[in-house]
C-alpha cells in the first residue's frame, strides 16, 4: 500500500500468457475512454465557437477560439476566485502541517501521557459527520465574525483534515531512527528544535503527501465553501463556478473553458505526482 | 521510498540561566508539559470546530430554534415530528438506502472487475491505473457540469446515439422524478469507482504469488482463481470499503445538490440536503439538527454492525 513496496508482478507472464490478456485490453480500454472520453469532449467544446456547439458538442472542434478562455477568466472572474481559493489552500497548509506535525511529533517520539486517549478522541472526531456540527457550527461561527471570512473558513479545513494528517505523520515519524535525536537532547537541544531541525526535514515524503492530499481536498471542497462563504467576492474557484454554470447555462462554450482553466492545474500536478498523489488519497481512504 | 539522512546543521544552542533551567529539566516540563503542548493547539481548534458543536447539536436538537437569537426547549418534539409526521424525512432515508443499495453494487463490482483484469498486465499498467484513476481528482461542480452536458436530451450523447439510430437515451434523466437518483448515481460513480479500482489493485498486488501459482497447478480456471484466490485475499480491503461505502451512503450531499438540488419536486431528497434546506433556508436549525444527529446515529449503527461482526469471529 505503501509507496516503498514495489508492485509485485503475478508469475506466468511467458509470451502464452501475454496473448491471452487481449480481451484485458479491450475491456479496460474501454474502460479508458469511459473515464477519460468526457474530459476530452470537455476539451474540445472549450475551444469552440458558440455557433458549432449548437450543432455540434461532441466532435472534434473545426476552429480554435483560444479567446474562449480570456473571456471566461473575465466573467467568472478568475482573478479573484484563484486568489480565495490560493488563500484557503496556504492558511489551511501551514495550520495542518505545522500544528499536525506538532502533534504527530509528539504522539510518535514523546511518549505523550495519554496518548491513547488523544488517538481515540482524533478517530471518533474524524468519524463525525460533518452534518452532525454544520448547523451549531455554522451559527457559532456568525457570532464569532467569521462567516464570510477567509481565515474563519481556514480554521474548519484546519480542524477537519488534521486528524488524517496527523495519522499519517505520525506512522511516518514512528519508522524514522532516533539515533539523531537522541544525539541532539544529549547536546541540550529543545524538543522544538528537534522537531523543526531533525524529524520535519527527515519526514519530508510524508509531508508531501498529506499536503498534497489536504491541498487537493480543500481546492476542491464544496459544501463547507457553500455555507461559509457568501459574498460574492469571497467565492472560491469551485463555488464561483457553481453559480457561473447556472448563469451562463447556456453558453457552453464559455462554461466548457472555464472547467478547463480549473481542472488543468489539478491534472498536471496529478501527472507529475502520480505516484504520491495515489498512495497518499489511498492510504487516506483506508484509513477513513 | 527511500530517505535522504542528513545531519542537520550544527547550532549553537542559547544557555539558559540557572533558575529557568532547573525548570526546563524538571521530569514534568519534559514528560508532561511539553508533550501536551504539541498536540494541545490542534486539539483546541478541533474541540472549537468539531466536537463543541457536536455536543451543541445534541441539545438544539430538542429545541425550537431559527439560528439566531434564543432557542426554546421542546424536549422530543422535533423527533416526534420528523419519525411519525415528516413524510419529506421518509422519503430521504428512502433515497439514501436506494443510494447505499447502487453503491453497494455497481462500483464494487465494475472496480473487482477492472482490477481483476488489471492485476496481471504489466505493460501499460501505469497507464491504465492513471486514467481510471484520474476522475477522482476532479472537483464535483465541473464533473456535475459535465455530464449534465452530455445528458442533455437535445445535444448531449443521447441525442447523437438517436441520430445514429441507437433511441431511448436522448431523454432528460435528470428531470424525471423515475430516473433521477439513478442518474445523480451514475455521474457520482464514474469519479468514485475508479478510486476503489486501485484500491483494490493495491490490495490484489499484495496477495503472494505462490497462491496463484498453486492454483493453476490445480489446474483452476481463471474464473475459480479469482474466486477462491483473489476475492479471500483482498478481503480486509474489500469489508473495509463496504463499510466506507456504507456510512458515505448515509451522508452524500455534492452531487445532489450540485445537480438537482433535491429536485424534481424533491424526488432525489437525500438527508443532508433536508439538513441544509432546514438549516439555512427554511431557518428551522433546531430541526436541522435532529436531522444531523439521526444521521450520526445511522452512521454510527453501521460502524456498531461491523464491530459486533468482528466480534463474532468474522475475520475483518
Amino acid at each position: 500500500m505503501s509507496a516503498t513496496t514495489p508492485q509485485r508482478r503475478l508469475p506466468g507472464l511467458g509470451r502464452k500468457r501475454e496473448a491471452s490478456l487481449l480481451p484485458n485490453y479491450v475491456v479496460l480500454g474501454l474502460l479508458v475512454v469511459f473515464a477519460i472520453g468526457p474530459i476530452v469532449i470537455l476539451a474540445f467544446n472549450s475551444v469552440k465557437s458558440r455557433a458549432e456547439i449548437g450543432h455540434d458538442s461532441l466532435g472534434f472542434p473545426r476552429a480554435f477560439h483560444w479567446d474562449n478562455f480570456t473571456r471566461a477568466w473575465d466573467v467568472g472572474n478568475f482573478s479573484t476566485t484563484v486568489r480565495n481559493s490560493g488563500i484557503l489552500v496556504a492558511l489551511t497548509l501551514a495550520g495542518v502541517l505545522v500544528l499536525g506535525g506538532m502533534a504527530a511529533y509528539s504522539l510518535a517520539k514523546l511518549q505523550l501521557p495519554g496518548s491513547g486517549v488523544v488517538m481515540l478522541y482524533l478517530l471518533v472526531g474524524s468519524s463525525l459527520p460533518l452534518q452532525l456540527f454544520l448547523v451549531p457550527l455554522f451559527f457559532l461561527w456568525q457570532r464569532l465574525h467569521l462567516v464570510n471570512n477567509l481565515f474563519g473558513l481556514a480554521i474548519i479545513y484546519i480542524a477537519i483534515n488534521a486528524p488524517l494528517a496527523i495519522f499519517l505523520l505520525r506512522s511516518y515519524m514512528v519508522q524514522l531512527p532516533t539515533d539523531f535525536e537522541d544525539a541532539a537532547r544529549v547536546d541540550g537541544a529543545g524538543e522544538w528544535r528537534i522537531f523543526t531541525g531533525i524529524v520535519v526535514p527527515l519526514s519530508w515524503p510524508g509531508f508531501l503527501t498529506v499536503g498534497l492530499v489536504v491541498a487537493l481536498s480543500v481546492w476542491n471542497e464544496f459544501l463547507l465553501a457553500t455555507v461559509f462563504l457568501t459574498k460574492q467576492e469571497l467565492f472560491t474557484v469551485v463555488t464561483s463556478y457553481y453559480n457561473f454554470q447556472t448563469r451562463f447555462s447556456r453558453d457552453w462554450a464559455l462554461t466548457s473553458a472555464a472547467a478547463i482553466m480549473m481542472i488543468l492545474p489539478i491534472i498536471a500536478i496529478f501527472l507529475i505526482l502520480q505516484r504520491r498523489f495515489i498512495d497518499g488519497l489511498t492510504q487516506g481512504g483506508l484509513k477513513g | 521510498m527511500s530517505t535522504h539522512v542528513e545531519t542537520p546543521a550544527a547550532r549553537t544552542i542559547p544557555r539558559p540561566t540557572a533558575e529557568r533551567r532547573r525548570f526546563t529539566h524538571s521530569r514534568f516540563y519534559r514528560k508532561t508539559l511539553v508533550p501536551w503542548l504539541f498536540v494541545l493547539p490542534i486539539l483546541l481548534i478541533n474541540v472549537a470546530v468539531v466536537f463543541g458543536p457536536a455536543l451543541a447539536s445534541v441539545y438544539y436538537s430538542m429545541t425550537d430554534w431559527s439560528g439566531v437569537g434564543s432557542s426554546k426547549f421542546t424536549g422530543l418534539d422535533n423527533y416526534r415530528q420528523l419519525f411519525f409526521h415528516d413524510h419529506a424525512f421518509r422519503h430521504a432515508f428512502r433515497n439514501n438506502v436506494i443510494w447505499l443499495l447502487m453503491f453497494l453494487t455497481v462500483p464494487i463490482l465494475m472496480a473487482l472487475a477492472a482490477a481483476g483484469l488489471l492485476a496481471p498486465i504489466r505493460r501499460g499498467a501505469i497507464f491504465f491505473r492513471l486514467t481510471l484513476f484520474l476522475p477522482y481528482v476532479l472537483p464535483s461542480v465541473v464533473i456535475a457540469f459535465v455530464w449534465r452536458s452530455l445528458m442533455n436530451p437535445d445535444r448531449g450523447l443521447g441525442a447523437r446515439l438517436h441520430d445514429w439510430g441507437i433511441h431511448g437515451l436522448d431523454k432528460a434523466f435528470l428531470g424525471d422524478t423515475k430516473t433521477v437518483l439513478p442518474a445523480i448515481g451514475f455521474v457520482d460513480n464514474w469519479h468514485w469507482w475508479g478510486f476503489l479500482m486501485v484500491l483494490f489493485l493495491a490490495s490484489m498486488q499484495n496477495i503472494p504469488p505462490d497462491l496463484y501459482e498453486a492454483a493453476r497447478l490445480d489446474g483452476a480456471s481463471r474464473f475459480q482463481e479469482f474466486r477462491d484466490v483473489t476475492l479471500p485475499g483482498i478481503r480486509p480491503t474489500l469489508v473495509f470499503m463496504i463499510m466506507m461505502t456504507s456510512i458515505w451512503s448515509f451522508l452524500t450531499f455534492d452531487y445532489i445538490w450540485i445537480l438537482t438540488q433535491g429536485g424534481p419536486a424533491g424526488a432525489s431528497e437525500v438527508l443532508s440536503v433536508l439538513v441544509y434546506k432546514n438549516a439555512f433556508q427554511r431557518f428551522e436549525a433546531g430541526y436541522a439538527a435532529a436531522i444531523g444527529l439521526t444521521m450520526s446515529v445511522l452512521v454510527g449503527v453501521v460502524i456498531s454492525i461491523f464491530i459486533v461482526l468482528r466480534k463474532r469471529g468474522w475475520e475483518i
